[in-house]
């Protein structure tokens, strides 16, 4: 059941990134396995190590949370592995942990995902176990009452947390009267209201076959994963029912916003619209962000805001491409004295790349640190099976790593200037949660 | 014969189709393996041990250096410079002046990062595994040659009081383990956040700095760790081209710590905060350490720690699900300090439910183990998922790394850290009776709640 198409991941990796290579990498291959059901997965096989680790997704996040049962995604994803089957919740978790396997849930704005890892010796137990968590939960009152009361306990915690409160407030700017603007794990009063009947249709229109993509990498052959993509997935209902979710265009264009909350620094979350992934320019605005304040000690922001005036201990920015909508968003923070100016150095770095783009020099060293490091993110199986899963979600084919880097390496300096004046418009909108100095809101039109 | 309706066929194959528990396979038996066999060590002639962890799966490195020194061994009334040297190693050194090196990984796709703890401080790159020079080469001009100006100084200062801002005190939580640790240790450095006191982190300079730094960075004081597509023949070479061209720069001092008394009282603290929305409670124990008990006590610490504090632990089970008197609860054992460990418990208490019942039900629990002894399956099943996490942790170069790392800064050798699984496998539920008999001893400890109130004048 493997497709004859099959790619040498790292031999490609190896002939387009590192030009001299001593001991060229064993080849990996990136196999299409469809099981006699129809079940798809992406298999990288990994004989080094006695383990399988599989990383799965389902489209449809908290974004299909039912209005005013904000929350229940989340509430799902932690009652899974809270008795399944003929198994009680104790005997579920007695059972894990004698197998030594490792099995979570997770939800995104758009997708509700699954992270597994098995000893190769306890293969079809482990699986079993994860065939029960999705196909049979059991979501006993008695269990969800103490999962709640966990999920209770950390909103109390988190909503005094500036880091929180301006995340939240961020998204309902920017996303009002829309899905991607409610709090994505719910409010202390949505979670108390959710029921044993909204997890279980929560779980019924979302985890189906329909919308699912799969990622293994470890000790398995082709034919025993494709027998066990039927066994694990197999009785899930064929097909899911999503609520529709419009595609929207973040709103709020020079909106600054204050939360108020006692506390040393201000947080300050910061952004403008963004790309979808499938948009042309994303791999340019990619390279731009990356220049911008993409994570690294070389980055402008990082220079002007930490390097130089020592207003921060953190400065970031990055693409967040949702399934319908992108958002361009940074992070920081300063002491409350100091956000005017540290608001002044990231609206003038802005606005420099907008009207002048970066220096050919910064664009070869961002493109060659892009494709330099894109090794580094599959050195365990998870985190390779993490990668495949969301070239899957993404949809950008099986011969995405191959292609990758060469788009980078395609990025022109026109392409980068284009799509810095695209997004980078002057209307940065900022949500503060702390208690600045000499800021004050700005409502425009409103 | 009765007929069989189809959703009772529907039903029974549904029923054959899923095993039943007692048709399930049954658990495989985890043997302790020696851990990353490829793994060897060795010495250069100026006393810098290196460590390589092969792992061909892909051609990239994980290097990192680990220098003995940490924020125990400070000077008094200079909290936190161990932490601020940390930061202004990243400034320039004489053959990559003024942050030359950051750029160089930023064109090459490495990333690099370091860490302070209170045993040592680290520094390390990831990067593809033709650079491995260039990282040895630069690491290796480092340990000596660090040029820190005048001018940087300063904005760094801003950048770890900025630091110490966002992760301790824009978090009441934080301020709160932070205070736990200062109680917990009533003469030990540890007892001082490594981060340092803010009003002496302001007070940090130039000097300060390098007067720390010259008394500790040499070779003879450091642990490279390379792990990655590497083999041992490879870094040799290497090695004598870079590190071992770095010469002796002094004898290393001793660390002059000052030690524990025999702890007399249980302490406690009652910490209130506007700006908690969620009261819990801890203690912490004072315990021996991997490194400062060689003798299978840390080893039934870490046991014990497993026993109370897993999700089907005796905490967990307890508290949050027969008495639904917490809404979170737990147990940990951390004995990676060089001088000593800790025992870790903590609850999160659901509404209505008093720190006074949370601490009952806790001791109750401790009673119980400490009186009546733990059970052998107990003991199995968590010897059992510890060997399975040191299986799942030889996945990752990177984790590897860090456990060699860890391990020879806090004590332990190379042969020990590589046998841990053996000493684990070889824990009896005797030992781990006797270690909580001796260890988890109230005059040991500290007893902490965090509640809602006014910072100034606690409620109760």
């Amino acid at each position: 059941m493997t497709d004859p198409a099959r790619l040498r991941l790292v031999k490609f990796l190896v002939l387009l990134l590192v030009a001299v290579l001593t001991t060229p990498a064993s080849a990996t291959t990136i196999e299409r396995v469809v099981s006699p059901g129809g079940i798809e997965a992406w298999l990288v096989r990994e004989t080094q190590t006695p383990l399988i680790a599989v990383e799965f997704a389902f489209r449809g996040g908290n974004a299909q949370d039912p209005a005013g049962k904000e929350g229940t995604a989340n509430l799902v994803a932690a009652m899974l592995d809270e008795g399944a089957g003929e198994l009680d919740a104790r005997a579920f978790q007695d059972r894990m942990q004698r197998l030594a396997m490792q099995m979570s849930f997770s939800v995104s704005r758009d997708t509700f995902s699954g992270s597994f890892r098995t000893l190769t010796a306890n293969r079809d137990a482990a699986f079993d176990m994860l065939r029960l968590a999705l196909a049979q939960p059991r979501f006993e009152q008695a269990e969800l009452d103490r999962v709640r009361a966990a999920v209770v306990a950390g909103l109390r915690r988190e909503l005094t947390q500036p880091n929180t409160l301006a995340a939240r407030a961020f998204s309902a700017t920017v996303f009002p009267n829309h899905p991607y603007g409610r709090p994505p794990n719910g409010s202390l009063d949505t979670v108390a209201g959710i029921t044993r009947d909204d997890l279980a249709a929560y779980h019924r229109r979302i985890l189906a076959r329909d919308e699912l993509r799969v990622a293994v990498v470890g000790d398995i052959d082709p034919s025993t994963l494709a027998s066990l993509l039927d066994r694990v997935f197999g009785d899930l209902p064929p097909r899911g029912a999503r609520f529709p979710v419009h595609d929207i265009a973040a709103v709020g264009a020079g909106t600054w916003r204050l939360v108020d909350v006692d506390g040393p620094q201000t947080v300050i979350q910061f952004g403008l619209p963004g790309l979808k992934r499938r948009d042309p320019d994303f791999i340019a605005a990619f390279v731009m962000n990356h220049i911008l304040g993409g994570g690294t000690f070389t980055s402008r922001l990082w220079t002007e805001v930490r390097e130089r005036r020592g207003l921060t201990y953190g400065i970031s920015t990055g693409l967040s491409p949702f399934d319908h909508a992108g958002l361009l968003v940074g992070a920081t923070s300063t002491r409350n004295d100091r956000v005017a100016e540290t608001l002044s150095i990231i609206d003038t770095e802005l606005r420099r790349m907008a009207a002048e783009g970066p220096s050919t020099e910064e664009l070869a060293k961002a493109k060659s640190f892009l494709i330099g490091s894109f090794l580094l993110r599959f050195d365990t199986s998870a985190r390779l099976a993490q990668q495949l899963l969301a070239i899957q979600l993404d949809d950008l084919g099986i011969d995405w790593l191959e292609r990758r880097n060469r788009e980078i390496e395609r990025v022109t300096m026109d392409d980068v200037r284009r799509v810095a004046r695209r997004l980078l418009t002057p209307d940065l909108i900022v949500v503060m949660a702390g208690r600045p100095a000499g800021v004050t809101e700005r409502r425009p039109g409103g | 014969m009765r007929r069989i309706t189809p959703l009772a066929v529907l039903f029974a194959a549904f029923l054959f189709a899923v095993p039943t528990v007692a048709q399930m396979p049954a658990p495989a038996r985890i043997a302790p393996a020696v851990l990353a066999p490829h793994a060897s060590t060795f010495w250069l002639a100026n006393g810098l041990q290196i460590v390589v962890v092969p792992d061909r799966r892909l051609p990239v490195v994980t290097h990192m250096i680990w220098y003995r020194v940490g924020s125990a061994d400070e000077p008094p009334g200079k909290s936190g410079i161990a932490h601020f040297l940390e930061h202004l190693l990243f400034k320039g050194t004489e053959m990559f002046p003024a942050g030359q090196f950051s750029r160089r990984l930023g064109e090459i796709g490495g990333q690099e990062n370091a860490f302070t703890s209170w045993d040592y401080t680290g520094y390390f790159q990831r990067a593809a595994k033709e650079h491995l020079p260039l990282l040895m080469a630069f690491e290796a001009d480092r340990m000596l040659n660090v040029r820190i100006t005048e001018e940087v100084v300063a904005p760094e200062r801003d950048v770890i009081l900025e630091e110490r801002k966002q992760v301790v005190d824009n978090n009441p939580s934080a301020q709160f383990a932070e205070q736990m640790a200062n109680a917990l240790y009533q003469n030990h450095p540890y007892r001082i956040p490594i981060i340092g006191w803010e009003h002496e982190m302001r007070g940090l300079t130039r000097d300060d700095a390098l007067a720390f730094y010259e008394r500790w960075y040499t070779p003879n004081n450091a642990v490279v760790v390379i792990a990655g597509d590497v083999t041992e023949a490879e870094v040799r070479a290497l090695a004598e081209q870079t590190y071992a061209r770095v010469r002796v720069r002094a004898a290393v001092p001793p660390r002059m710590r000052p030690s524990e008394p025999p702890p007399r009282a249980p302490r406690r603290i009652a910490m209130t905060d506007p700006r908690v929305g969620q009261s819990s409670w801890s203690r912490a124990y004072m315990t021996p350490s991997y490194g400062s008990a060689k003798d299978g006590t840390a080893e039934a610490l870490e046991v014990l720690g497993d026993i109370l504090g897993s999700q089907t632990g005796r905490i967990y089970r307890a508290l949050v699900v027969d008495r639904q008197l917490a809404a979170i609860a737990g147990a940990f054992y951390s004995g990676s300090g060089l001088d000593s460990g800790r025992f870790g418990l903590s609850a999160t208490p659901r509404p209505n439910v008093t720190f006074e019942q949370i601490e009952q039900a806790i001791d109750a629990v401790i009673a119980a183990v400490v009186d009546e002894g733990v059970t052998a399956d107990e003991v199995d099943r968590s010897v059992n998922s510890m060997l399975a996490a040191s299986v799942y942790a030889q996945d990752s170069m990177g984790s590897l790394a860090r456990i060699f790392g860890n391990g020879l800064m806090q004590g332990q050798t190379f042969e020990e850290i590589r046998t841990w699984t053996d000493r684990i496998a070889r824990v009896t539920p005797e030992q781990v009776n006797a270690a909580a008999r001796q260890w988890l001893d109230m005059r040991r400890s500290v007893t902490g709640t965090l509640a809602r109130g006014d910072a100034q004048r606690p409620r109760s």
